[in-house]
């Protein structure tokens, strides 16, 4: 599953903006992935400008194609 | 503050209160509904513009001009830089005092404001938009509308909920990170443009100079090189071999979505605009004055509907927008395509195929009728559009 470092996010949305499933939830300074939604495509992973989301292989399996 | 307004905004950047200014200036109600504490902050832009892209708008103002800018350079990856005159007038905002004052020109007009007010969804009545859900202050809230401007920027939900396709492939989306540093020894009034793999892949860097030394520096890659290598690394490289003694002031992150707008930016009941509808230039990745362009559009249309009492009307938005920019940026989008994946030694040979022209001979509008090997005109068009809305 995908996880984000919240103490090094700084909350601009450009994971939002990739996310194909609405499936992050981001306020002023608060950022969590609906897990419900999560699809653990990694877009968001790969378009965080500052490295602060992360797959955690450890967690629910997912699909990694690039739609 | 009241439970019902004729339109809600949601968002208060330049596009959201430019919205709210036009539609309240025809006599209607409009809330602006901003989800941070302050209008204007955090800045997430490099914060160029040019004037007359401005002035179409308000009157320019030095409170919120950090800089004139003149000039354009170009810097190739073998460090060939190409200097170009600015045949029109540019400048470098103050984005957190220019975004205050939109917001102020909105609430003299009549918009009420609210920060703080976080939208978590759209209010249905039969399938029919009728308002917005928002928490303030830990609370869950409602306010009646009519019509919803969403300007909510990058994220694009509101869009969302209302069944619009909003969000962009990540291969379009430009991962952007930004310096505000102080001791950069560059001319007060030229922009510069790095190009290439070794800089920013699939992207640029940038230089804007804000005076007395204070620079903003960043640079956008595209997701597809974020899968091998974040943007933060480049710019952390770039810092480290051009600057190393500089101090940070500050560092800002965002997503530059670089595609034309989207299909659909009018759906019953709610319109978007600026980066939320995708209006940002595809080429140049600037998004102050074309989201302010669609915000006014967006406003007068949606003002109009409701004095008129037909909300059929604000899909002529989506026409009047695509005649005035929409159409243009999708021509900007294909010329990106064609000179964003370009190798080092690419840029390399068109910088030096410019070179050799005579000095005098180096103007924007020159240099494109002039230079055809090696397709140079294709950089120029980006220079042009970076103060061409």
């Amino acid at each position: 599953m995908i996880e984000v470092l919240p103490n090094k996010c700084d909350f601009c949305g450009c994971c939002v903006g990739v996310c194909p499933e609405d499936a992050i939830e981001l306020k002023e300074s608060e950022i969590s992935i609906i897990e419900d939604l999560c699809t653990n495509c990694s877009k968001c992973i790969w378009s965080c400008p500052i490295e602060v989301l992360k797959f955690n292989p450890n967690g629910v399996g997912g699909t990694h194609d690039e739609k | 503050m009241k439970n019902k307004y004729d339109i809600i905004v949601v968002g208060g950047g330049p596009a959201g209160s430019t919205a709210a200014r036009f539609a309240a200036e025809q006599g209607v109600s409009v809330l602006i509904l901003e989800k941070d504490r302050d209008i204007g902050y955090p800045v997430r832009c490099g914060e160029a513009v040019s004037m007359a892209g401005l002035e179409e708008f308000i009157e320019p103002d030095p409170r919120w001009i950090a800089g004139e800018i003149t000039s354009f350079s170009f810097i190739a990856p073998d460090k060939t830089q190409i200097d170009i005159p600015f045949e029109g007038k540019g400048c470098i905002l103050e984005r957190k005092i220019f975004d205050y004052e939109l917001a102020n020109v909105a609430a003299q007009k009549g918009a009420d404001i609210l920060t703080k007010s976080y939208v978590n969804g759209l209010k249905f009545d039969d399938g029919n938009i009728v308002g917005v859900k928002y928490e303030y202050q830990g609370e869950q809230k409602e306010v009646d509308c009519k019509i919803v401007i969403a300007a909510d920027g990058v994220e694009s939900r509101v869009g969302r909920w209302a069944g619009l396709k909003t969000h962009s492939d990540f291969r379009d989306m430009e991962s952007g990170i930004q310096v505000t540093a102080s001791g950069v020894n560059v001319d007060e009034n030229t922009c510069y443009f790095y190009w290439g793999n070794i800089y920013a892949p699939q992207g640029y860097l940038w230089i804007f100079p804000k005076g007395n030394g204070i620079a903003n520096i960043g640079l956008a890659i595209t997701g597809d090189i974020g899968k091998k290598r974040s943007a933060l690394s480049y710019l952390n490289e770039f810092m480290d071999n051009h600057y190393p003694n500089a101090s940070i002031l500050t560092q800002i992150v965002g997503g530059i979505p670089f595609t034309p707008t989207l299909e659909k930016i009018v759906a019953p009941g709610i319109m978007l605009v600026g980066d939320a509808a995708r209006q940002i230039n595809p080429l140049s990745g600037g998004g102050i004055i074309s989201g302010m362009i669609g915000g006014s559009i967006a406003g007068k249309v949606a003002g109009e509907a409701i004095n008129k009492n037909n909300l059929d009307m604000i899909s002529e938005y989506e026409k009047k927008w695509h005649a005035r920019l929409g159409k243009r940026h999708e021509m900007f989008n294909r010329i990106k395509n064609g000179i964003y994946k370009l190798s080092n030694e690419k840029y390399n040979s068109i910088a030096h195929s410019l070179k050799k022209l005579p000095p005098d001979k180096i103007s924007l509008g020159n240099v494109a009728k002039a230079a055809v090997l090696n397709k140079p005109s294709l950089l120029l068009d980006v220079a042009k559009t970076f103060f061409n809305n």
